[in-house]
């Protein structure tokens, strides 16, 4: 059924849109996330993907298009990074709150300034509360998959909420990978076509976005904070569906390294790929640390974090953003409550490292364990790699 | 607190939308108004400009050939009074 292809990953990410059937595509090209755009584009024009390929004049543009095509009850795509989400921001509220399941691909990359095209987090990390569900990547096999697997969770009737897949900029977009592709038929298998539970539709004349006065403003609110809240068993049994159709093994959150490590590294994204390397040769060094990888980032998976800490007396997080003014990165403000007033809650250690394309070689992260057993990190927060011999 | 909500959040339409045309018409925007619009009779050559230039549409013309507001929506904002070419319109505090 699969064939092994040899692919740049954002190639294979816009084959994923292609077999998803995605009626619309409204896209603005930034880099890195240019090259899945332009494979699209050239799908539609030469009829290989039967769509509608609106090239707007920015990404404001993009994502307002996107949700009057995804309220018309089209499958609809978009992708952008670093400033094209900023560009984004008050139209991605909107689309959660319009409850359209709108699929995007987030090509993660540092915000100006200084301008910077090189990966890190900060984009998305601006975005943490817009209502979509937000999943993150670390290679191309996944990319590919979990791009179908969106568009299954947010068009779920249980859902109905846009959903983002992050993908590190370079690291994972422009990176050649052997990737297996599932042929059109397993995929339609997979993904039905979209019902949507409410569209514009003249014979069914509905208002779609009305004013939210005080008086109903809350309850809105509330509405779409449960239905973010209650996509996470449904993330779930996609990824389950999944596993079984491509014989993987997703979950959203996931661990490796030694079972019960008492020190366990945190991450999200590809560094989970050096992070994992560099925690086989320590195990294989025989130092007691794992791994807790986080998959499924909005909404964030309480019991399955905690149940993948379990016993772990030391959590190494590792974060791709900064926070200015607060305490730790972001990631790790997020574990900080998550585990508040949990019995026995593990110490955490924030490194924030990988800062603008800033690379972490493998043999760094040994190095920051061993920092980490030997508590000569801050308290706070480690800039990691900062010069700072003045 | 309740008491201030519209309904109870289980109850909303999907991503809050309307479902019944013609809702608009329940807005009463009329209880903003603070001035209210008089009518001068003698003056008025029911040419219909007021209705035409009216930001509400409230203006219609009534059985009796007037040019009259509905006050349910009327906000009292005066363009009328301005457009009148017969300064038929005078705008007045409105007492409650
Ligand atoms: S614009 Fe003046 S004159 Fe014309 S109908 Fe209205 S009130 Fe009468
Ligand atoms: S005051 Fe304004 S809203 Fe009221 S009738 Fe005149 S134009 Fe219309």
């Amino acid at each position: 059924m699969l064939k092994r292809v040899g692919i740049e990953v954002s190639l294979a990410v816009a084959e994923a849109v292609r077999l998803a059937r995605a009626d619309v595509i409204s896209a603005y090209p930034i880099t890195p996330q240019t090259h899945i755009v332009e494979e699209l584009s050239h799908y539609v024009a030469n009829g290989e993907l039967d769509a509608e390929f609106i090239p707007v004049e920015s990404e404001h543009s993009a994502m307002s298009a996107a949700v009057g095509s995804a309220a018309a009850g089209a499958r609809t795509y978009t992708a952008t990074s670093s400033q094209g989400l900023a560009l984004m921001h008050e139209i991605l509220f909107i689309a959660s709150a319009m409850r359209l399941p709108i699929v995007m691909t987030v090509a993660n990359r540092s915000l100006s300034g200084p301008i910077s095209i090189w990966n890190d987090h900060s984009d998305i990390m601006a975005e943490r509360d817009i209502g979509w569900v937000q999943l993150f990547v670390e290679d191309g096999q996944e990319a590919l998959e979990l791009s179908m697997a969106a568009f299954k969770i947010a068009e779920d009737h249980r859902v109905l909420l846009p959903t983002i897949i992050n993908m590190d900029g370079f690291i994972l977009t422009h990176m050649i990978e052997p990737i297996e592709f599932p042929d059109q038929k397993t995929v339609d298998a997979f993904l039905p076509p979209f019902e949507p539970a409410m569209r514009l539709d003249p014979a069914h004349p509905v208002s779609m976005g009305p004013v939210g006065v005080p008086e109903v403003y809350l309850e809105a609110k509330k509405q779409c904070e449960q239905a973010l809240l209650d996509s996470k068993p449904v993330v779930k049994e996609v990824l389950d569906e999944l596993n079984e159709l491509f014989g993987r093994d997703y979950d959203l959150v996931q661990t490796n390294g030694k079972d019960g490590a008492e020190t366990r590294f945190v991450t999200m994204g590809s560094l989970g790929e050096s992070v994992y390397t560099a925690v086989e040769a320590l195990n294989a060094e025989g130092k007691d640390v794992g791994q807790t990888r986080i998959r499924l980032w909005r909404p964030f998976p309480v019991e399955e974090f905690l149940a993948a800490c379990k016993g772990a007396k030391r959590l190494i997080v590792i974060d791709r953003a900064i926070s200015p003014g607060s305490v730790c990165g972001p990631v790790a403000q997020e574990l900080k409550s998550v585990l508040y007033g949990q019995p026995n809650a593990p110490e955490i250690v924030n490194v924030i490292c990988g800062i603008g394309g800033r690379d972490v070689p493998i043999e760094e992260f040994k190095e920051i364990y061993a920092l980490a057993q030997a508590g000569k990190l801050e308290k706070t927060y480690t800039l990691w790699g900062l010069n700072s011999n003045a | 607190m309740s008491k201030n909500s519209i309904c109870a959040w289980q109850e909303l339409a999907l991503g809050c939308a309307v479902v019944e045309p013609g809702n608009a018409s329940q807005l009463r925007t009329g209880d903003w108004r603070t001035l209210i619009p008089v009518l001068n009779e003698e003056e008025c050559i029911k040419c219909g400009m007021c209705a035409v230039y009216c930001p509400e549409f409230c203006i219609s013309e009534r059985e009796d050939e007037f040019y009259r507001p509905d006050f349910d929506y009327c906000k009292g904002c005066g363009i009328c009074a301005n457009i009148c070419p017969k300064d038929a319109i005078k705008m007045v505090m409105e007492e409650k």
